[in-house]
């Protein structure tokens, strides 16, 4: 590809010309150079002001070396009203760049709106570049990444605009669970164009350059007379930590497109591929001494869950899902024996790493991305049940509590669990129990798989108080140990904690043909 | 019990004890305690267990509930918990260990060194319920634990002592009236101080005030006495110490000096045995001294007679340590003498096993004390954290690591900072200080901040080299505190050239696809791609060729690299060991002579882009005050809308036994205050704030 630098006079030269005068070969050329600007010098130097890349340098980031294959250059918006059919408003390719490339030598479908032209806003134009691309990566079997900055729909266009976010939200439904559909906010994200990344796999945010939400601050303020800005209504920050909506957030444009490459190098890419596995040099066999002292003595005492996962996955490289959001529960990707596996985690570290609305809601779509992409699931299980409180059973635990239970139970993936320490309650049956199809179950000599804590426990079976601390003792030596689970074969084994790696991998190996199918159906009904 | 998988043994394998012990031949059918208790814990419990374990003796081992996990507590023969996590009311709590000693019915006790080592309450209480005490006899305790009485002793006993006042300080005008009396500087130790716990210098009179209150309190709680005494302050000297061994048959030997110098806060750092400035005829003088002075307090057991020597080679009793010493492993190391056999062979009443003409030197030792703290604050400010990865280098040549941690095991605030006595001996010094670069380089230590970096900035520094040290060498070459290792052009390249190494291999088993990819085209990783590190910018380019890496800087000759393994947590590269710390897709961190270099790493267009990426404003923290440790909050000294000068105390926080007094580096309103007295703070928590 040519430097935009070297073209931009011509650019400006041409423009005064009538089109007519030109050979096809010169309208080719010109269109084609006016396509690599977008909306101009002017435009890309405002961009960049904010320090927001352009359109085209993203996708240079983003993928292999001159490995971008550009469709619809040549596309142009087709408004009449408002003087949008001037030729000077007739920009080749309008206000996205689409395209096919490779990442790692894997083939992405890529769309990425150019904001230098009418603010990125969605024409009817734009969404038929958009839906061609998702349509080919559907038919090929391929990831669609989203680069998304716009200023919202093209309102010359009114209705047709709105039309165009539709057949998107369509488009993005029908390859939910076909392909992996990856959103990256990198500038505005307002109104009807927030569905469109909700409705993908992976809302990804660019700190302080992107923000997401239905109505601006000015209609907050007129309805609600709330005084709140952009940042505080729909930051990154706002949505990693407080709504769940963004899975993650990056420092700047570079750092959010090299990150995607590295989640991207997880990702199967559809339905139809099995997980990725690639040559890896940490031995599948490795012991990990540091867990024998992992689990503190008490058995109230918190630990940093983190501290199981690093050290059990290839090279300690984990790619955390919503790290900032619930964080009583991790999920995320890793690889091990080179295979990439989701991993999900109670955190003891955090709430005594209980279940509630938010850690349900987050691991719940984390297990069905991974169950519709054929990615092996591997939990670990330290949880004391879920959150009590009317908090928490006025919004509705009951329903969100169910989407966890609900993802794993649906789940035909490889499904391998380890009870580090606490399995209480429901939760107990929830988090990848040997009774929702778990695969490989194994406790740690620490596990306790029971009802309840033995204070609880013995309050309940004992009314008399001096009677229930009597018999404290005796639920913790019946109940607090991985014994009545194993007897039952509820866990298939009781394992050294130091040999977790080796187990996993031995299991994901044997598992790698697992075959198992749910009853034919239209679709589930799924507690939503 | 639970199965046991063999948990890869052969790293400990390893018996420096062997290569080390090798003066005296002991009988085998000698008489000896059958079971003793070590009243102590980390790494100086476990070095007693060894040399006990090697002579058959049975062990027991004491613990507090945040060591029941520990290496020490689980090395015994038998086991007893001694309290909560505090020390006051665990390890320094005689009544539960004297009971624990009765449960298990063991003869004797060591004590280690530090908590109730020095204690001649405790000596006497073992001596009234029948125990042997494997130490000094508790009126050689008494008088060389008090620092007044000690030095009346001292010159009694025919040694050189400090000029100072020889009594207790009584307040602070008397501890100001002392001062000046003696002359600035002075030094103000907690009467039954040592390890530089409760010792303060000061040059003035504020100083000393400041002085006065912080020993006192740290006299008080380190050693449940908070008398102070006050003398005069030897600029520039070295701290060299004798070790000494008595038996109860009358017969001390001094097994040559330990060369101390390099402290901080007077705190030992790096210690080598022999000491390049003594030569035979001041070391026959300071040995007999020492002896005398031991005699003269009816000595048996180890002991170290600390003196002071200044550059005319005169030299000052300081104090004498009535226990085995942290630093005794370089003294065993070139005499190969086994010092705690000595003391469980004294302690049963058997004679010294060898005669003063045995000693000799035998090559050098060097010691490296690794901390678990920061040495860019203040020289080493504590650190916490959970080893998620530790190696000892131990598998190299004469290389020996004193530790009582493993991997997974947790430094917590109640104890001292020290991971480890790393030793290294060798025929000569140049030798022992290439093999500590080699085992400093090697030792994998993750998930705390150590002092790795310091220690080989220490051990490589020309001064060092040529032995020219004195107590304030660290003051003095770092006067502005040390910021790490500054990377010269040159290391800079090798820095870069490593870092791309690491991260082009990894990008390229990113592209050894295993799994059936359709979509695959033949990748390739990319190849050449800007390398920054602190201000050093290179554009690199790299080549496979054979199985090795050519790596060219800025267009230079490709230099030849190994491919290395990215999942080896040490890795060679040509002459420099490097340990890779996380490789990501924008970076590269790596340990290089013990300090983390972050290189950030991508491909040449991203790095041109990247120019336009906004630069992040950085938090203003002047008017914050924020915790440089985790620790418990002793005092916060002001109230909200208190006016503070810069540089005014306003809080104390203590770790690790430490306390360090906090001030705020611009004056101001106190707007907030976020801790209170008694409370558990982390590194980096936000204290006080300023309006």
């Amino acid at each position: 590809m040519r430097s935009l630098r070297l073209l931009a006079p011509r650019v400006a030269s041409l423009a005064g010309r009538r089109y007519a005068a030109a050979s096809v070969a010169e309208r080719i050329e010109e269109k084609r150079a006016q396509s690599l600007v977008g909306g101009g010098e002017r435009r890309i130097a405002a961009q960049h002001k904010k320090g927001r890349l352009t359109a085209r340098e993203r996708i240079d980031v983003l993928l292999d070396e001159n490995s971008f294959v550009e469709y619809d250059r040549f596309v142009e918006q087709r408004c009449s009203d408002f003087g949008m059919d001037d030729p000077k408003n007739k920009i080749s390719g309008d206000s996205v760049v689409t395209g096919r490339g490779y990442i790692n030598g894997r083939l992405v479908y890529v769309f990425s709106q150019d904001f230098t032209v009418f603010g990125g806003s969605l024409s009817s134009a734009q969404a038929i570049k958009i839906c061609k691309v998702m349509d080919q990566a559907m038919e090929v079997g391929a990831p669609v990444i989203g680069l998304n900055d716009s200023g919202g729909a093209r309102i010359q266009e009114g209705v047709e605009s709105l039309a165009g976010y539709a057949d998107i939200f369509q488009k993005n439904v029908l390859a939910s669970g076909v392909i992996p559909q990856i959103s990256v906010i990198m500038g505005p994200c307002a109104g009807g164009a927030v569905y469109s990344p909700a409705l993908t796999d992976f809302t990804f945010m660019v700190k302080d350059s992107s923000y997401m939400f239905i109505t601006g601050p000015d209609v907050v303020k007129s309805v609600t007379n709330e005084e709140i800005t952009q940042e505080e209504l729909g930051g990154a920050n706002t949505h990693t930590k407080i709504s769940g909506v963004a899975h993650k957030a990056f420092e700047n444009d570079i750092q959010a497109l090299v990150e995607m490459r590295e989640l991207f190098s997880y990702l199967p890419s559809s339905n139809r591929d099995e997980s990725p596995q690639i040559e890896t040099s940490d031995p599948a066999d490795r012991l990990v001494p540091s867990l024998e002292t992992v689990i503190p003595n008490e058995s109230t005492t918190p630990y940093d869950i983190k501290d199981v996962i690093n050290p059990v996955i290839d090279d300690s490289e984990f790619w955390e899902i919503q790290p900032d959001f619930a964080k009583n529960i991790v999920v995320g990707f890793a690889r091990m024996d080179g295979r990439t596996v989701g991993i999900v985690a109670n955190q003891p570290k955090v709430a005594a790493g209980c279940l509630d609305i938010s850690a349900s809601i987050k691991a719940g779509r984390f297990v069905r991305f991974c169950d519709a992409f054929n990615v092996p699931i591997v939990t670990f299980v330290d949880v004391p049940g879920f959150l009590p409180g009317t908090a928490q059973e006025h919004n509705g635990i009951i329903t969100h509590g169910a989407k966890l239970l609900y993802a794993y139970a649906e789940a035909t993936v490889p499904k391998i669990t380890i009870i580090t320490r606490k399995a209480y309650g429901g939760a107990y049956d929830v988090m990848s129990s040997k009774h929702l199809r778990g695969d490989a179950n194994y406790a740690w000599p620490s596990a306790e798989v029971a009802v309840m804590g033995a204070k609880g426990a013995v309050s309940i079976i004992f009314r008399d108080p001096k009677e229930a601390e009597a018999q404290e003792q005796e639920y913790i030596e019946k109940f607090a140990n991985p014994f009545p689970a194993a007897t039952r074969g509820y866990v298939d084994d009781i394992i050294d904690p130091v040999t977790t790696r080796r187990q996993i991998c031995a299991d994901l190996a044997i598992l790698a043909n697992k075959k198992q199918t749910n009853p034919y159906k239209k679709h589930a009904n799924m507690p939503l | 019990m639970f199965r046991k998988v063999n948990r890869l043994s052969a790293r400990s394998a390893h018996n420096w004890q062997k290569d080390i012990y090798k003066t005296v031949t002991y009988d085998p059918n000698e008489p000896q305690f059958d079971k003793i208790l070590v009243a102590n814990r980390g790494e100086i419990a476990c070095r007693v267990f060894k040399t006990a374990k090697e002579m058959g003796i049975k062990t027991v081992s004491v613990y507090s509930e945040a060591d029941a996990q520990t290496v020490h507590a689980n090395m015994a023969d038998e086991r007893v918990c001694v309290g909560p996590a505090p020390t006051n009311e665990s390890y320094l709590r005689m009544d539960r260990i004297i009971e624990a000693i009765k449960k298990t019915g063991a003869q004797a006790v060591h004590p280690g060194y530090g908590f109730l080592s020095e204690n001649a309450e405790f000596a006497t209480k073992l001596k009234e319920n029948g125990i042997t005490f494997i130490g000094p006899p508790n009126g050689a305790i008494i008088s060389m634990g008090d620092k007044i009485e000690s030095k009346v002793v001292a010159e009694k006993a025919g040694v050189n002592v400090i000029p100072g006042f020889n009594g207790v300080v009584k307040d602070l005008d008397h501890a100001i009236e002392i001062s000046n009396d003696i002359g600035y500087p002075v030094m103000i130790k907690a009467s039954a101080g040592g390890g530089g716990k409760g010792m303060r210098v000061a040059w003035n009179d504020a100083e000393a005030k400041e002085g006065y209150y912080l020993s006192k309190q740290e006299a008080a709680s380190s050693f449940g006495d908070d008398r102070l005494l006050i003398e005069k302050f030897v600029d520039s000297p070295r701290h060299i110490e004798l070790q000494i061994l008595a038996d109860k048959h009358g017969n001390v030997v001094y097994l040559n000096e330990r060369e101390c110098s390099v402290q901080r806060r007077n705190q030992k750092v790096v210690e080598e045995a022999p000491s390049v400035f003594i030569d035979p005829e001041l070391r026959a003088r300071m040995g007999k001294q020492a002896c005398e002075l031991a005699r003269a307090v009816g000595y048996n057991s180890a002991g170290t007679v600390e003196f002071l020597v200044d550059s005319e080679k005169n030299f000052y009793f300081l104090e004498m340590n009535t226990r085995l010493q942290v630093e005794h492993p370089i003294t065993e190391c070139i005499t190969g003498v086994d010092l705690v056999r000595e003391m469980l062979r004294v302690a049963y009443g058997h004679p010294l096993s060898i005669t003063q003409d045995e000693i000799k030197i035998n090559g050098w030792a060097v010691e490296s004390r690794v901390y678990a703290e920061d040495p860019t604050k203040q020289f080493g400010l504590p650190s916490v954290g959970r080893l998620h990865r530790y190696q000892e280098p131990t598998e190299l040549p004469g290389t020996r690591c004193d530790s009582g941690i493993k991997e997974g095991s947790e430094i917590s605030i109640y104890y001292d900072a020290m991971i480890s006595k790393l030793v290294t001996y060798a025929d000569t010094r140049e030798e022992a200080l290439k093999r500590m670069e080699k085992a400093l380089d090697s030792y994998v230590i993750r998930g705390v901040t150590h002092n790795a970096s310091l220690l080989q900035e220490i051990i490589k520094h020309p001064n060092f080299l040529s032995g020219d040290i004195t107590t304030n060498f660290l003051y003095e070459h770092y006067p502005d505190g040390f910021h790490g290792k500054q990377l010269t052009s040159e290391e800079s390249i090798r820095v870069l050239s490593i870092a791309s190494a690491l991260y082009y291999t990894r990008l390229a088993s990113r592209l050894s696809y295993k799994s059936n990819e359709r979509h695959l085209i033949k990748p390739k990783p990319v190849s050449s791609f800007s390398a920054i590190v602190n201000d050093t910018a290179a554009n690199i380019n790299v080549t496979e060729s054979g199985g090795k890496l050519l790596i060219s800087v800025d267009g230079a000759e490709p230099v030849e690299y190994p491919s290395p393994n990215v999942s080896e947590s040490v890795i060679h590269f040509n002459d420099d060991i490097v340990q890779p710390i996380k490789l990501t897709n924008e970076s590269v961190s790596i340990q290089f002579e013990g300090s983390v270099f972050t290189v950030s790493i991508l491909p040449s267009k991203a790095r041109e882009l990247e120019k336009l990426m906004p630069e992040k404003p950085k938090e203003d923290l002047t008017g914050k005050l924020i915790s440089p440790m985790p620790g418990t909050v002793i005092s916060v000294d002001v109230a909200v809308g208190d006016m503070v000068a810069a540089g005014q105390t306003c809080a104390v926080v203590e770790a690790m036994k430490m306390q360090n007094a906090l001030s705020v580096s611009r004056d101001g309103k106190v707007k907030a205050i976020h801790v209170a007295d008694g409370e558990k703070v982390a590194d980096g928590d936000l204290l006080i704030e300023l309006e």
